[in-house]
């Protein structure tokens, strides 16, 4: 809990000083975007987290998106496939995907870093190569779907709440339960620690293992359809690019570490929106957007060196007061 | 006699709280061979690298032609001529022969690797131990006893004249063990002196010309020429009072509840094992280390699955493919290292001790954090596991604790069988007592417990029975009343049963 209290407290002072240097940032407007964002980026950050905890990583993810994001108004707009087909089909897909990067990194032992790369270059490639690179998009039709992404709710006088707001809090609810009051939950944070104990204590590692990359990619797949609901139309070469490193860094920021078995969702929560808001703030108050890349990565930086250095004063103030508890350590080998 | 080459004085060494070596002395003369044997754990290899340079001794001293010489690295032991040939072999495998017998060493023109020198050179020395390959062979297509010979030509090119050998023999195969042997024999005629480590009796009576056998980090004595014999070496190597600090009582054993028939492991395909465990019976497994006692029971908790075999338990086949199957079958395993393989560092007390028996608590797949909290206070209990509360991560706590919460989260699954490999290892005397005395209890319970220990006195201290392998195969089995340290001693260094029939050395 007290990472995600750091975490919040840097978001926090990302939001006032955005505030004070921009009037359009509280806007009902503006606010009303950013969450939208938040919340699509959420989506995608829990799916990777779920990755990051067994000590994996998935780098393809953005391609993953893009390979939904085009397919689904490829398949009902050129192909003219019912809704309730092209859905459900783009949705599996996007699981196996995930079933079959997690059989080669459990089965074929390959490093997650190596598949999932591959993945970001097939697909990307399939997408773009089936929809001949030209932008894919709905057109005016489909009004009635794309609610789900463009829609709102009222909420507060003059304030409404976007409506993949509440499909995140879903989302975020489930996975919550999920990691922290089910089994499984448990299996994944035992193995991402250590996979050789869990595999000592009878834990089915390999299925866990699978399953959070299904998870991931399946969550991708789910988050490429509210992309493409949300802006309309795609176009293959970039839709979803480095979609993945927003993931990531979210969920890094958010108090998952790399070394696996940590991670919390709130936290993956306040890490996406972190992100959003960093990004809202370059478009707000400076002119020149191309220094976004430059300003992110300097301020996740800055947080994990944080988180880092709070974790050694942590050890060391441990250390000190072991110490001081047991006069003498004994013969412990 | 003359001045020895290499010769140790008083060598004392502690690691953290453990007196490894406690005033050893050792003295080596240019060609003859010194064998340097003990049980596992009696400091031998500890003494080696103090000789060779790897660690610095914290008393005594080395001395070197007559002259007291401080060796603080490998690198001056080597100019010394002083080489040791570790029992892993530290060959880089994607480099070729030639370069691992010059590696750190290179010799240079100009800046650039001479390897027109470096593969002359290497030709002579492979030459001198028999290694018809050549120097630009990459030493990962060599077979194990190729790459041992490569290591001596490392030494031989360094002009060592003290050669100290840990365990040479312990992965090569009968044909590649004479040859070594050959070799060292020749060695030895053109004056080198050889220090050598074995747990291998046949070979040391044959080889050595004088034998300094250690105990419990001293010296318990030495044999020399004629002296030299299997039983004078055991009877060396034991030798001490058993301890009244064992509570082993011998229980009226039931049924047979695990029976083992045919079990071929993959560190040992070729050697079959067959026993059984009744119910309320101790049995200990004793056995070198590499006799494959870890990886029997592996086997039977399905983490490393057997090539063949079939395992019973209470009658009931087993198909050992995953730790989940043989859990369901009742079985549960203590592994040999607990923070590898038995807990999860970072968690607390509470969620290690619930980890292998989670699923059997679970509701629909949710956790049942009552029945989880309840299980962990019995456990702390039931172990006494010293801990501040139940959350304390258990990387924080003592080894003899952290011991207690792995077996506290077995005993959770009520096994009908109990697998311990070394359960006392790296534990204080105080939790090493309650370990023993929760194995009895289980025992009188009518758990079937099999032990796998190094420790010479717990197996004798612990044991209604005791199985010995040697090399994979068992090499015999001991009964309560056949018991004694020579016995299994004797057994387990592959001298075959003692008594009453003769059988061939393999």
């Amino acid at each position: 809990m007290k990472k995600i209290l750091g975490i919040l407290g840097l978001l926090i002072v990302v939001c006032v000083v955005t505030a004070s240097l921009s009037d359009s940032f509280l806007s009902a407007y503006n606010v009303e975007n950013v969450l939208r964002r938040s919340a699509l980026f959420g989506i995608l950050s829990i799916g990777v987290a779920f990755v990051i905890i067994t000590g994996g990583i998935d780098l393809s993810l953005g391609s993953v998106v893009c390979l939904v994001g085009c397919g689904l108004p490829w398949l009902l707009t050129v192909h003219h496939w019912p809704l309730g087909i092209a859905l459900p089909v783009v949705l599996t897909v996007a699981m196996g995907i995930g079933l079959a990067h997690g059989l080669l990194i459990t089965k074929l032992r390959i490093q997650p870093f190596i598949v999932t790369l591959c993945g970001l270059l097939l697909y990307r490639g399939i997408a773009r190569g089936f929809t001949g690179d030209q932008t894919v998009g709905f057109g005016s039709e489909f009004k009635g779907i794309r609610m789900l992404a463009t829609g709102k709710i009222p909420f507060l006088p003059g304030f409404e709440l976007p409506a993949p707001v509440v499909f995140l809090a879903v989302v975020a609810v489930v996975a919550a339960v999920f990691l922290n009051r089910t089994i499984f939950g448990r299996y994944l944070l035992a193995l991402g620690r250590n996979p050789q104990a869990a595999t000592y204590s009878g834990i089915p590692t390999e299925r866990m293992t699978v399953l959070a990359y299904v998870i991931s990619s399946g969550l991708a797949g789910v988050g490429g359809v509210f992309f493409v609901l949300d802006v309309n139309s795609a176009q293959p070469v970039d839709f979803g690019n480095f979609y993945e490193l927003y993931a990531i860094a979210a969920a890094v920021l958010g108090g998952c570490s790399l070394r696996g078995g940590e991670g919390s969702v709130v936290g993956v929560l306040v890490g996406a929106t972190l992100m959003q808001v960093l990004r809202n703030m370059i478009t707000l108050v400076t002119t020149r957007n191309n220094v976004e890349f430059a300003i992110i990565g300097a301020v996740i930086l800055i947080g994990v060196i944080a988180d880092e250095l709070a974790r050694r004063f942590a050890a060391r103030r441990r250390t000190a007061r072991a110490m001081q508890s047991v006069p003498q350590a004994g013969a412990q080998v | 006699m003359s001045v020895p080459v290499l010769e140790a004085r008083r060598i004392v060494k502690s690691f953290g709280g453990v007196r490894a070596l406690r005033g050893v002395s050792l003295a080596v003369h240019a060609g003859e061979v010194l064998a340097v044997i003990g049980e596992n754990g009696a400091g031998k290899s500890t003494l080696m690298k103090i000789l060779a340079g790897v660690q610095g001794p914290d008393t005594g001293e080395l001395i070197i032609d007559g002259q007291v010489r401080a060796i603080r690295s490998v690198q001056e032991a080597l100019s010394l001529g002083i080489a040791l040939i570790h029992q892993e072999l530290n060959l880089a495998e994607t480099l070729d022969v030639g370069a691992n017998i010059y590696l750190g060493r290179e010799p240079q023109r100009m800046g650039w690797i001479d390897s027109g020198r470096i593969n002359r050179e290497s030709r002579v020395v492979l030459e001198q131990v028999g290694l018809a390959v050549s120097p630009e062979t990459l030493v990962s297509e060599l077979t194990i006893g190729q790459q041992q010979l490569v290591e001596i030509a490392k030494a031989l090119s360094v002009k060592a004249r003290v050669l100290i050998m840990d365990e040479p023999t312990s992965s090569l195969s009968g044909y590649e063990a004479q040859n070594l042997l050959r070799l060292i024999r020749e060695l030895r005629s053109r004056g080198v002196a050889i220090v050598y480590i074995s747990h291998r009796l046949g070979e040391v009576h044959g080889l050595a010309d004088r034998v300094e056998v250690l105990r419990d980090g001293e010296n318990a004595g030495q044999l020399s020429g004629g002296e030299i014999s299997h039983p004078a070496m055991v009877r060396l190597m034991v030798g001490r009072e058993l301890s009244q600090f064992y509570p082993h009582k011998v229980h009226p054993s039931g049924a047979p509840v695990l029976e083992v028939e045919g079990l071929r492991t993959r560190a040992h395909p070729r050697h079959a094992v067959n026993f059984q465990v009744r119910a309320g019976e101790v049995v200990g497994m004793a056995g070198l280390v590499g006799a494959g006692r870890t990886e029997v029971l592996e086997a039977l908790f399905g983490i490393t699955p057997a090539l063949a075999g079939a395992v019973r338990v209470d009658g009931r086949a087993l198909a050992a493919e995953s730790p989940r199957a043989a859990m369901d079958a009742g079985l549960a395993l203590v592994p040999e290292d607990r923070k590898h393989d038995g807990l999860v560092l970072e968690m607390g007390v509470r969620e290690n001790i619930s980890l292998a028996t989670l699923h059997r608590d679970q509701r629909r797949g949710f956790l049942n954090r009552q029945q989880e909290r309840a299980l962990c206070e019995e456990m702390v209990g039931a172990m006494r596991i010293k801990t501040p509360n139940a959350e304390q991560p258990v990387q924080f706590l003592s080894g003899g604790n952290q011991q207690k919460v792995v077996i506290g989260k077995w005993l959770a699954t009520r096994p009908r069988v109990l697998l311990l490999d070394e359960p006392t290892r790296g534990v204080d005397i105080g939790a090493k007592q309650e370990i023993y005395l929760l194995m009895e209890e289980l025992a009188s319970k009518g758990v079937a417990v099999l032990f796998v220990s190094s420790d010479l006195e717990e197996i004798l201290g612990m044991s209604d029975r005791v199985l010995v392998l040697h090399e994979g195969r068992l090499a015999g089995e001991l009964s309560r009343g056949e018991l004694s340290e020579e016995a299994v001693m004797h057994l387990a260094t592959g001298a075959g049963p003692r008594v009453s029939h003769p059988v061939p050395v393999s």
